[in-house]
């Protein structure tokens, strides 16, 4: 399943970078692009447990910059 | 600028005229410590406050925590003025940096300001506003003048003529009468339309670019994946050598800490890859904004990138390189004048709706009147037998000609040619044929001169017409006769002849073409305006269906990636020279800070340069 979310107060490109890498080293994520320049998630993930690998990117944001809030 | 950038400049220029007072205060010892401590607070307080919560997520090199370490390193060796103003124009720039990165953000989606907002119904004999994706497929709606189309449909009431810069950028309004198929996203000028909808919001053309545009940003080019790799490596390899520069010359030539820790204390301020990680994305970006700009739909920053090196270049012909629509472009009379030949062919011809009939009644002018004719036989493959005011008349080709034994002579022309022959008797013939577009051979030409080295026509027409049409636009290879398989195959062929670095491109109309768009290395599709087929396969979508955009393409292309080269450049020269000169003591954290955000705002300004074509 491919879905979009956007993120607010997202500051700095760095910050999605590693984002990115975080997010992509959940299990079960199959590809995830963050733009620093449109404010977005685009995850691709599977279905079954999509919800659960959420929570888990929510989280591994959250370590990178506390400032960044995904709209679930 | 947002209400939290003024807050951090009005913050900024507080503490900057602050510094300047405690500069000038006659304090000494403790209380200068204490007056700078507190400058540097106030300054600084978010940017420790961050530093301190990511260090306890484990963030060793994030970048708040670094520019906190370098600072604070600056106050323990008893540099004061220093910490405080390191952190001041650390501030300035991350200001700077978020109102040009907010400002280029903007010109882009300004750029994309087509997704309307409302679509008029009427209820109860009034026109009110309703969300357009409440709207189904078969109700109508009303434009109003100065309105944009909300959904795409066909226009059932009113006159009007259409601005369609927004999807195409061409500037020429277009007309807009009842029939007329409208594409949602442009703009109604004049008059008030009654158009029933065909397809749902989410359908619409309108949807569909922006999704596009919106999602190109996640095929990211090569330069982008670069950067990233590289942001990886550089913080920690410049955190590490900072380390080395403060411990290790102390220790083993054994002099004193407080120079050694101010050289590392400089690293540590230029150790963030900012400058590239933004502006690297931010070029590509702009660059499909600004193609967009000119009504080309580009999918992805990795096609942006590629079709700089685009070497060969592989075209469709028909709807591609010409018009896909039949014209009579030439009456050859044989001893009776040319309306009066016209007039035989699309009398006879009255009755059919083939491409080619509709063209023949079309250069004639007039409605036939259909009373003139009778007994109509179509004769497959060959062409029309009726009767006309009471004469036997036929219509068709060489074939028909040979068999009603007329005497008929070939055109010298190329086209397809339609002979008539009344009691018998041969009457001329008229020429039909697919004309080039208007700007086709221009753009073949602009192509080479941008560094094209190979162009080739593929075509499903005659020997004839392919080779025809391929020398009047100067392309250098010509494949006729193909069947769609037979594309791929030369395709193939091409795909191996090349050198590896270049790119093959094809262009085709989208229709029966998508294997040949997703073989080539990059697929370009003609026929955006309406056809969905060409915005799902190919990687550049060609709003308008001019083929010159091509060259407008590849210009933009060319343009982003001088821009992301030049910034790359800049950015590592500037940090390399800094960290060089800080480790021989050369530099200050002055230069230090400007390596590190003057840096990065110098490359986003000019990446902000893409956006413009």
């Amino acid at each position: 399943m491919k879905k979009q979310f956007k993120m607010v107060d997202l500051d700095c490109a760095n910050c999605a970078a590693k984002m990115e890498e975080a997010v992509r080293k959940i299990p079960g994520v199959q590809s995830v692009t963050i733009s620093f320049l449109t404010q977005k998630m685009t995850i691709e993930a599977d279905e079954d447990q999509f919800e659960q690998i959420m929570k888990q990117a929510v989280k591994a944001c959250k370590k990178v910059d506390a400032d960044c809030q995904i709209q679930l | 600028m947002s209400r939290k950038q003024k807050k951090t400049l009005y913050r900024i220029l507080a503490s900057g005229i602050l510094l300047v007072v405690a500069f000038l205060a006659p304090v000494e010892g403790w209380e200068r410590f204490g007056l700078f401590l507190i400058l540097y607070i106030l300054v600084g307080w978010d940017v420790l406050w961050k530093a301190a919560r990511n260090i306890f997520y484990g963030q060793v090199f994030d970048e708040n925590f670094l520019m906190s370490v370098a600072t604070l390193g600056a106050f323990a060796i008893g540099e004061y003025p220093e910490g405080v103003a390191v952190m001041l124009f650390y501030q300035v720039g991350e200001l700077f940096q978020s109102v040009a990165v907010g400002r280029s953000r903007k010109s882009i989606s300004a750029l994309m300001d087509i997704r309307p907002d409302y679509a008029n119904i009427q209820k109860d004999g009034q026109l009110v506003q309703v969300d357009p994706e409440q709207i189904k497929v078969g109700e109508e709606i009303w434009v109003k003048a100065g309105e944009k189309v909300p959904l795409d449909g066909v226009v059932l009431e009113g006159s009007s003529f259409l601005d369609t810069a927004a999807l195409t950028g061409e500037s020429v309004p277009r007309r807009a009468e009842p029939g007329t198929q409208l594409i949602s996203g442009c703009v109604n000028q004049t008059g008030l339309l009654r158009v029933q909808v065909t397809k749902t919001f989410g359908e619409s053309t309108v949807s569909k670019i922006l999704d596009l545009v919106e999602n190109s940003s996640s095929k990211k080019a090569k330069a982008e994946h670069f950067i990233t790799k590289f942001a990886k490596y550089y913080t920690p390899a410049v955190v590490y050598g900072a380390l080395a520069l403060a411990v290790l010359p102390p220790l083993i030539l054994g002099e004193g800490w407080s120079q050694w820790i101010h050289r590392a204390l400089i690293f540590l301020v230029i150790s963030c890859p900012c400058a590239l990680v933004i502006s690297v994305p931010l070029s590509f970006f702009g660059g499909i904004g600004g193609a967009s700009k000119q009504g080309v739909l580009v999918k992805g920053g990795n096609y942006l990138e590629a079709l700089a090196q685009a070497g060969v270049m592989v075209f469709d012909k028909t709807g591609t390189l010409t018009k896909g629509e039949f014209q009579v472009t030439a009456v050859h009379p044989n001893n009776v004048d040319s309306q009066r030949l016209l007039e035989l062919a699309a009398l006879a011809e009255s009755y059919s709706s083939h491409p080619i009939s509709r063209s023949l009644k079309e250069a004639y002018g007039k409605t036939p009147d259909s009373n003139r004719v009778s007994q109509v036989e179509e004769l497959a493959g060959k062409g029309i037998r009726a009767v006309v005011d009471k004469q036997l008349v036929w219509v068709g080709n060489d074939k028909l000609m040979e068999e009603q034994k007329v005497q008929w002579h070939p055109c010298h022309k190329v086209g397809t040619t339609v002979h008539v022959a009344v009691d018998g008797v041969y009457m001329g013939h008229i020429l039909i044929s697919d004309q080039p577009k208007p700007d086709a051979a221009e753009a073949v030409q602009a192509l080479k001169n941008l560094g094209i080295r190979k162009t080739v026509m593929l075509t499903g027409d005659s020997k004839a017409v392919g080779e025809h049409v391929a020398q009047e636009l100067g392309l250098d290879e010509v494949h006729t006769q193909l069947l769609p398989g037979d594309k791929v195959e030369q395709v193939e062929r091409l795909l191996k002849e090349k050198s590896p670095k270049e790119k093959l491109v094809f262009v085709g109309d989208g229709v029966n073409d998508a294997p040949v768009l997703s073989r080539a290395d990059i697929g370009i599709a003609m026929g955006a305006l309406g056809s969905d087929a060409a915005i799902e396969a190919a990687d550049i979508v060609l709003m308008d269906d001019q083929p010159s955009k091509i060259a407008v393409a590849i210009e933009v292309s060319k343009k982003t990636l001088r821009i992301v080269k030049q910034n790359i450049v800049f950015a590592l020269g500037v940090k390399g020279l800094v960290l060089l000169l800080g480790a021989f003591g050369m530099a200050n954290m002055w230069e230090a800070v400007f390596a590190d955000v003057g840096v990065s705002v110098i490359a986003i300004l000019n990446a902000s340069r893409a956006l413009r074509t």
